[in-house]
C-alpha cells in the first residue's frame, strides 16, 4: 500500500498530493483509482462534519467515514461497551501515570551522565550514558506492551465484533472502503484518531489503496505513537510512548509542527530523543512536507531525520 | 566601563530655567513612574513638608522618602528594580499643619484592586502582563452558576459560584471533569480574572476542561485558619453533592483544592485533616508563618491558630496530597516560610513545583501564576493535538 505524508495542513498541500495521484484534477480516477476518497477528520471530535474545505481540496470526490460520531453512536447504544470502555481509559490513564513518574526520573539521569560526561567521559565511567538509556528505552518498551495488553484484554472481554452497534458501524465504514479510491486521514488528537481507527478496523477494510495522512492522522499510521512538546505552557515535557496506531508504518516516529513543538536546538536532548527510539527513525513533518512511502515499506533516500550528535 | 545614561529627571535637574512650565513639559512628555532600565523615578507634585513611597516590598524599608526637586513643587525618589518586577505602592503625603495622607499616585493610572482597597502599580522594565488574563474574543465563554450549600459544619448556608466550560456536557456519560475548589472565590474572579484566564486557558488547551468550585468564606480569619468546621464543610457537604450533581471524575487525582494567602492554608488543613481525598493543592502565597523556637511569629493573634497549624505540620510532615503547586512573590514577607515549607513538602513525599515572581502579595501575582499552577495540576490536551 502506497503512503503519502504530508506536513501540517494550514497551508494546504493535499491538492497537489491528490493530484499526483490521479485522484483529482485532470488525471481524475487513474488506473485502479475509480471511486471515492473517504476521509477521517475524527481528530477534529465536535468539528468532524466541518470538512467542507477537505471535500473542495478533493475535488467534491469525498466521502467522510464519521468516525467520531460512530464512535459516538456506540457509547450511545451500548452501554455495557461504554462502562467498559470508560474503565479501560481509567486503567489507561492510571498506566500513563505511572510511567511519567518512572520516565521521568529516568530521563533525569540521562541528562545527568550525559552533563557529567560532556565534553568527553570520564575513562572510569564506560558506558554510562548508554546503560542510562537503556533504562528508558526498557520503560517506553514495557509501557507499550502494558498499554497493548490492557486494550487487548478489553477487546477479548467485550468482543466488539460481536456486538450488534460495532458490527454494523464496521460494516458501514468497511463497504465505504472497499470502494474507495483512497483514504485521507487528517489531524487532530491523536489519541481519538488511533482509538476509533481500532475500534472501527480501518486497517482491516483497506482495499490496497493509497493513504494520505498528516499530522496526527500520520501518528496514527505508526506502531509507535510518541507524544512530544518541548514548548508547552509548563516548560519542556517528556516526550511519551503513548500506544500503537495501525502499525502501517514501523520503526518511524514521526513529529508533526517539530520546529514548534521541540527544542530542535538543543542538542544534548535530540541526541537523547534520537537514541532513545533508535532504530526508528525521527521524522519530523513540517509544513511543505511530502514523503512517499512506497508499498514495499522501503524508506525514499534523503528523509530529514533527527540524528544523534 | 559603561556609564549609564542619565535619567529624566537628572536631565531635568539641570535645565535652567527650572521653572513650573518645565515640569509641566516634563511630565507631559513621560508616564509615571518612568522606567528607564533598572531603575524607576517616582514623582509626586504638590505642596507638601514631606512625601514617601508607601510599599511592601520585602527587605526594603517600607517608607522611602522622595526628595523636592529644589525651586519646584516635584517630588523624587528612584528605586532599582529587577527585570520583570511588578510593585504596588501608594504616597503618604505629610503637610504642614500635620496632616498626613495616604494616597494612590495621582500621576499613574495603573491601579491594582483588592478587596482592601486600589493601589498603584509599578510595572519594571521587563514586565508583562500575560495575554491569557485578558479578555480573548477567540475564546468560548464558560459560563458561571450561583448555588447555596446549606452547611451543618459552618452553621450557615454558603454561596457557592460554579464554574462550568463552554462545552460542559451533563449528560455526557463518556466525561468526567476534574473538580477545582476556590478559596475566596469571589475576590478570584473579580481580582484575579479568574473566569476569563479559565477560558483562555482551556481555549489554548493548556488546561483541561474542568468544573471549578468559588467558596466564599463567612468569618474568613477563622474559617480559613486551620478550622475543623471549614475542612468538614469542603470534604463532607460540599464534594459529595458536586460529585452527586456534576459529572465529575470523583477521584483524589481530579480534586484539587486552591487558596492564597490564608486561602492557602484553609487548603493545606482541609487536605491534612482529610488525607487521601484531594489529589493535588495549589497554594499561592500561603501564610506558613511558623516558629522554630519560642512564640514570637510577628503576625498578630489572628496568625496564632495558623502558626499552630504550621508549627505541628514541620514536627510531623504528613502526605497529605499526591502534588503541590506553591508560588510566592519574592517581596513579600511570607517568601521565606514559602520557600522554607518546600523542603518540607517534599520529605512528606509530595511532588512539589515551586515558582517565585519578582511580585508582592496581590492578586495580580496570583493571577499571573495561574497558568503555571493550573497547566501542571490540570494540564489540557495539548499534547495529544497536531493538527
Amino acid at each position: 500500500m502506497r503512503i503519502v505524508l504530508l506536513g501540517p495542513q494550514r497551508r494546504p498541500t493535499l491538492e497537489a498530493a491528490a493530484r499526483s495521484l490521479g485522484l483529482s484534477g485532470p488525471e481524475l480516477a487513474g488506473p485502479g483509482l475509480a471511486g471515492p476518497v473517504a476521509t477521517i477528520t475524527a481528530g477534529w471530535q465536535e468539528r468532524e462534519p466541518d470538512d467542507a474545505l477537505l471535500v473542495s481540496l478533493l475535488e467534491g470526490q469525498a466521502v467522510n467515514l464519521a468516525l467520531y460520531r460512530r464512535w459516538l453512536d456506540v457509547q450511545d447504544r451500548d452501554p455495557e461497551y461504554r462502562a467498559g470502555e470508560q474503565r479501560l481509559a481509567g486503567v489507561l490513564a492510571e498506566l500513563q501515570e505511572l510511567y511519567l513518574l518512572r520516565l521521568d526520573y529516568a530521563l533525569q539521569a540521562v541528562y545527568a551522565v550525559q552533563r557529567r560526561s560532556a565534553p568527553a567521559p570520564a575513562p572510569a565511567s564506560g558506558d554510562a550514558l548508554g546503560e542510562a538509556l537503556e533504562a528508558v528505552r526498557e520503560l517506553d518498551a514495557a509501557h507499550l506492551r502494558r498499554v497493548n495488553e490492557a486494550r487487548l484484554e478489553f477487546f477479548d472481554r467485550l468482543r466488539p465484533h460481536d456486538r450488534p452497534v460495532i458490527a454494523e458501524n464496521r460494516a458501514a465504514v468497511s463497504a465505504v472502503l472497499a470502494d474507495a479510491a483512497a483514504l485521507v486521514i487528517a489531524g487532530g488528537h491523536v489519541g481519538v484518531l488511533a482509538e476509533v481507527l481500532h475500534l472501527f478496523n480501518v486497517a482491516a477494510a483497506l482495499n490496497g489503496a493509497p493513504v494520505i495522512a498528516w499530522s496526527a492522522g500520520a501518528m496514527a499510521l505508526t506502531d509507535r505513537i510518541v507524544l512530544f512538546h518541548d514548548r508547552s505552557a509548563r516548560g519542556p515535557g517528556h516526550a511519551e510512548v503513548y500506544g500503537s496506531g495501525l502499525s502501517l508504518l514501523r520503526d518511524v516516529v514521526l513529529l508533526p509542527h517539530a520546529r514548534a513543538r521541540l527544542l530542535l536546538d538543543d542538542t544534548p536532548r535530540m541526541t537523547v530523543f534520537a537514541r532513545r527510539f533508535a532504530p526508528a527513525r525521527c521524522v519530523p513533518l513540517e509544513a511543505g512536507t511530502r514523503i512517499d512511502v512506497p508499498a514495499d515499506g522501503a524508506w525514499p533516500p534523503g528523509i530529514r531525520t533527527i540524528e544523534a550528535a | 566601563m559603561k556609564t549609564l545614561p542619565k535619567l529624566a529627571i537628572n536631565r531635568l535637574r539641570e535645565r535652567r530655567p527650572l521653572d513650573a512650565a518645565a515640569v509641566d513639559r516634563f511630565l507631559a512628555r513621560h508616564e509615571v513612574p518612568i522606567v528607564e532600565g533598572a531603575r524607576c523615578t517616582f514623582l509626586y507634585r504638590g505642596e507638601a513638608d514631606e512625601v514617601f513611597l508607601i510599599h511592601r516590598i520585602f527587605g526594603l524599608p517600607d517608607h522611602l522618602p522622595l526628595r523636592r526637586l529644589r525651586g519646584t513643587d516635584l517630588w523624587y525618589a528612584v528605586l532599582e528594580l529587577p527585570e520583570g518586577s511588578r510593585v504596588e505602592y501608594q504616597l503618604e503625603v505629610a503637610f504642614a499643619d500635620g496632616r498626613r495622607e495616604r494616597i494612590n499616585d495621582p500621576l499613574n493610572p495603573r491601579l491594582a484592586h483588592s478587596p482592601v482597597g486600589s493601589s498603584s502599580v509599578c510595572y519594571a522594565h521587563g514586565h508583562e502582563i500575560p495575554d491569557w488574563t485578558v479578555d480573548d474574543p477567540e475564546a468560548r465563554p464558560g459560563s458561571l452558576v450561583d448555588m447555596v450549600v446549606p452547611s451543618r459544619a459552618l452553621r450557615r448556608d454558603c454561596p457557592v459560584t460554579l464554574y462550568l466550560p463552554a462545552r460542559f456536557r451533563r449528560a455526557d456519560p463518556g466525561t468526567r471533569y476534574p473538580l477545582l475548589i476556590v478559596h475566596d472565590g469571589g475576590d478570584y474572579l473579580r481580582y484575579a480574572a479568574a473566569k476569563t484566564v479559565l477560558d483562555n486557558l482551556i481555549h489554548r488547551l493548556d488546561v483541561a476542561e474542568l468544573v471549578a468550585a468559588f467558596v466564599y468564606p463567612g468569618d474568613r480569619l477563622t474559617e480559613y485558619a486551620n478550622s475543623a468546621a471549614h475542612a468538614r464543610f469542603l470534604t463532607a457537604e460540599l464534594l459529595p453533592r458536586l460529585e452527586a450533581e456534576l459529572p465529575l471524575a470523583g477521584t483524589p487525582s481530579g480534586r484539587c483544592l486552591m487558596g492564597s494567602s490564608f486561602g492557602a492554608v484553609a487548603s493545606l488543613s482541609a487536605a491534612y485533616r482529610h488525607p487521601g481525598v484531594y489529589g493535588s493543592l495549589l497554594l499561592e502565597s500561603g501564610s506558613f508563618v511558623f516558629t522554630d523556637i519560642g512564640h514570637d511569629h510577628g503576625g498578630g493573634p489572628v496568625f496564632e491558630p495558623v502558626v499552630r497549624f504550621v508549627n505541628r505540620f514541620r514536627a510531623a510532615p504528613r502526605r497529605v496530597a499526591d502534588r503541590m503547586f506553591v508560588s510566592c512573590g519574592v517581596y513579600e514577607p511570607l517568601i521565606v516560610p514559602n520557600r522554607s515549607m518546600v523542603p518540607v513538602f517534599e520529605a512528606a513525599g509530595m511532588t512539589v513545583r515551586y515558582v517565585e515572581a519578582r511580585d508582592g502579595h496581590s492578586w495580580e501575582n496570583w493571577r499571573d501564576r495561574l497558568r503555571d499552577g493550573l497547566s501542571w495540576i490540570f494540564p489540557g490536551p495539548q499534547k495529544y493535538i497536531y493538527e
